[in-house]
């Protein structure tokens, strides 16, 4: 554990109750000074209700939230120093641009030429440094987002904290308001909660996600780790699109499995497959393995990292047309795979037989309660 | 609330609604001059029924308004002759600017004191969460239900149990009670549309609860903070049962001074007086009503 310093915010044990529903639970988690945290996971998995808690909007049911080394589960949410953009910005209709931002400063001791400079700096950073004097009502929805993050920033909180920003905003806005908020975060270089249920969102933007179900942390980790070697088949699921194939061990030699995986109606020749892993497993033992729909690859094999090469045949039932890849159905072995491959001259068409390739390091093996095998 | 504010909107926003209908029925029959409407006879009917209904309704306010420039002491058509002689008389009549001045002082300090609680109470109701909100809600609002007779007996037996001499706190009082339903009900219905997002944004910044109030919620809360106050001046100036019960010897509202007039004669001045309080209580909710839209334009810029 990284020194108490360096931790912005520190959750331990952190419990949330509303009478007999567990919202969260067992939640203990640092957030380091500087990065960005996203909560990830569907509605109701409590990730809204761990930022409240954070920002000190709901109460704590047990366990202990530290910003700053400091313990605030009886410290008022005024008194936290947190910046907070909410879903739909919430910015005070009656006020100017101007006093919407420098609500805050008005709790901070600052003369008014000061004030109105930092207000000046927040719209500048924002990127709208003309609106001062207009009114919430007649911004778009971008606008409000960037007024609302100003004046989340001016007040210089220990902790940004946002509560899915973005969902408000349409496609192409989303993406770009992404980006914006990302190179604010690194230019201010503030600890940052994201809570959002756009895994797009979490993995571009997040140093750490955490990716939450029933109240639960399921898996926390860099976008990498949990998009390619995911703990649970909630959060293999939950990210991206995934085969999920049930197998038998049949062999565990240096690190590699060889698996034969089970066959679906019709008789087909079962696939045997080599997965490198860790895990200790039985001979004989029933696991899940977990491939990514794009890590398999029609055609062409991928580039070999050391490890051995699964090629197996099967024949395309279905394409789906996406403009830079192609969503393949293909059957094999009697199981029906996903396959997403970037479309290069000569797409696969139905009924085609296609050879498949699979790197042995390209699959997850989990056992067959949907975990990572310890 | 309902019940005051459907029993004084409801004829002209009817009439309103009427007077559109029976225009677009017009215009229909109009732009389809070939075509034969096979029963007008229907609408017209209808029409005619609607404007006798509002003519019973209106006429006897016009009646009085009418009367009171009338230059003669009865009450005849045709007029004899244009006079402010009855509201020349009003003014000079002590007893009744005494009564004036009672009304306002009294209808406003109600409306100050009935909205501050109105306010204290719906947020109490809105935002928080206690044992025995629903039971004191309902409490809040029966004053609605109870008929103003009992209720006025009732507050007056009460005090007479307390041996507690009639005064005029005590008629404030008793207004406020029959004012804070309709003030609840309004900012209640008002505080319910606004999300606590604002407050809790506040809150965030910095702001202590307090300082959220004044300057988040109290400010979106304004239109009903006025409307609430209107209602509770125009029931507070209107009011007469309650008031006779209530009031101690000596004070008369103008209700009450109107009523005690009547018991004598009935003189052309309560004609004037009338007008004067038919003119005081329809402006003053249209004042409100364009200020509000003034305030609303000028905060849009």
């Amino acid at each position: 554990m990284a020194e108490t310093r360096d931790i912005a915010v520190r959750l331990t044990d952190v419990e949330k109750n509303y009478g007999s529903f567990q919202a969260v639970r067992d939640m203990t988690l640092d957030i380091p000074e500087g990065s960005f945290v996203t909560l990830l996971g569907p509605s109701g998995c409590g990730k809204t209700t761990t930022l409240r808690m954070i920002a000190g909007l709901e109460s704590i049911t047990a366990g202990e939230i530290a910003i700053k080394g400091r313990r605030v589960n009886e410290v008022p949410i005024h008194k936290r120093n947190l910046g907070v953009v909410f879903q739909n910005y919430a910015l005070f209709p009656h006020m100017s641009i101007a006093d919407n931002v420098a609500f805050g400063l008005k709790y901070r001791k600052l003369n008014k030429t000061d004030a109105r400079e930092k207000v000046r700096r927040a719209l500048q950073m924002v990127r709208l440094p003309h609106v001062e004097d207009r009114f919430p009502g007649q911004l778009s929805g971008g606008q409000q987002q960037r007024i609302a993050l100003a004046r989340a920033i001016v007040i210089e909180p220990d902790v940004l904290l946002l509560d899915e920003p973005l969902s408000a905003l349409d496609a192409n806005l989303r993406e770009d308001m992404r980006v914006e908020l990302k190179r604010i975060q690194r230019e201010l270089g503030i600890a940052t909660v994201f809570v959002t249920h756009d895994q797009g969102e979490a993995l571009a933007m997040s140093d750490k996600v955490v990716v939450m179900s029933d109240g639960q942390m399921e898996q926390i980790g860099t976008p990498e780790d949990v998009y390619n070697r995911p703990t649970s088949r909630f959060v293999a699921s939950f990210l991206g699109n995934s085969n999920f194939l049930g197998a038998t061990v049949e062999d565990v030699t240096d690190g590699l499995v060889t698996l034969a995986v089970k066959p679906g109606e019709g008789g087909a020749m079962p696939i045997r497959l080599s997965i490198a892993s860790n895990g200790r497993f039985r001979k004989g033992e029933a696991v899940q393995i977990v491939i990514r729909a794009e890590r398999l690859c029609i055609g062409r094999a991928p580039e070999s990292r050391g490890g051995p090469m699964n090629t197996f045949e099967g024949v395309v039932t279905n394409v789906d047309y996406q403009g830079l890849n192609a969503r393949y159905f293909v059957e094999a072995g009697g199981q029906k795979l996903q396959v997403i491959n970037p479309i290069d001259q000569h797409p696969a068409r139905e009924g085609d037989r296609v050879t498949l390739h699979l790197r042995s390091e390209d699959a997850v093996i989990l056992d067959d309660t949907g975990h990572v095998h310890h | 609330m309902t019940t005051t504010t459907q029993s004084r909107a409801t004829p002209v926003a009817s009439e309103a609604a009427e007077r559109a209908a029976a225009a677009g029925g017009g215009v229909a029959t109009r732009r389809r001059p070939g075509v034969r409407i096979p029963r007008p006879s229907g609408w017209s009917l209808i029409r005619l029924a609607s404007i006798l209904v509002y003519v019973f309704m209106f006429a006897p306010i016009a009646v009085v308004v009418l009367l009171s420039f009338n230059s003669s002491r009865f009450g005849t058509f045709p007029l004899e002759g244009f006079s402010f002689r009855w509201f020349e008389a009003l003014w000079a009549n002590d007893a009744i600017v005494s009564a004036f001045q009672t009304s306002l002082v009294l209808g406003f300090l109600t409306a100050i004191i009935s909205t501050s609680i109105g306010i204290a109470a719906s947020l109490a109701m809105v935002r928080y969460d206690f044992p025995g909100k629903g039971l004191i809600n309902t409490a809040l609002i029966t004053p609605i239900l109870v008929p103003e007779v009992v209720l006025g007996v009732a507050l007056l037996l009460f005090l007479r149990w307390l041996s507690i001499p009639k005064s005029f706190l005590l008629l404030l009082m008793g207004h406020v009670l029959i004012t804070l339903p309709f003030v609840v009900l309004v900012v209640q219905a008002r505080l319910t549309a606004i999300k606590p997002v604002y407050e809790e944004a506040a809150k965030s910044l910095g702001a202590n609860a307090w300082e959220t109030f004044f300057r988040v919620t109290l400010p979106l809360l304004m239109p009903a903070v006025f409307a609430g106050m209107l209602f509770a001046f125009t029931i507070s100036f209107d009011d007469v049962t309650a008031t006779l019960f209530w009031k101690s010897g000596g004070t008369e509202t103008v209700p009450t001074q109107i009523f005690a007039m009547l018991r004598n004669s009935i003189s052309p001045e309560i004609n004037a007086l009338g007008t004067v309080m038919i003119v005081l209580t329809v402006s003053l909710p249209l004042i409100a009503g364009g200020l509000a839209r003034w305030f609303a334009r000028g905060g849009r810029g």
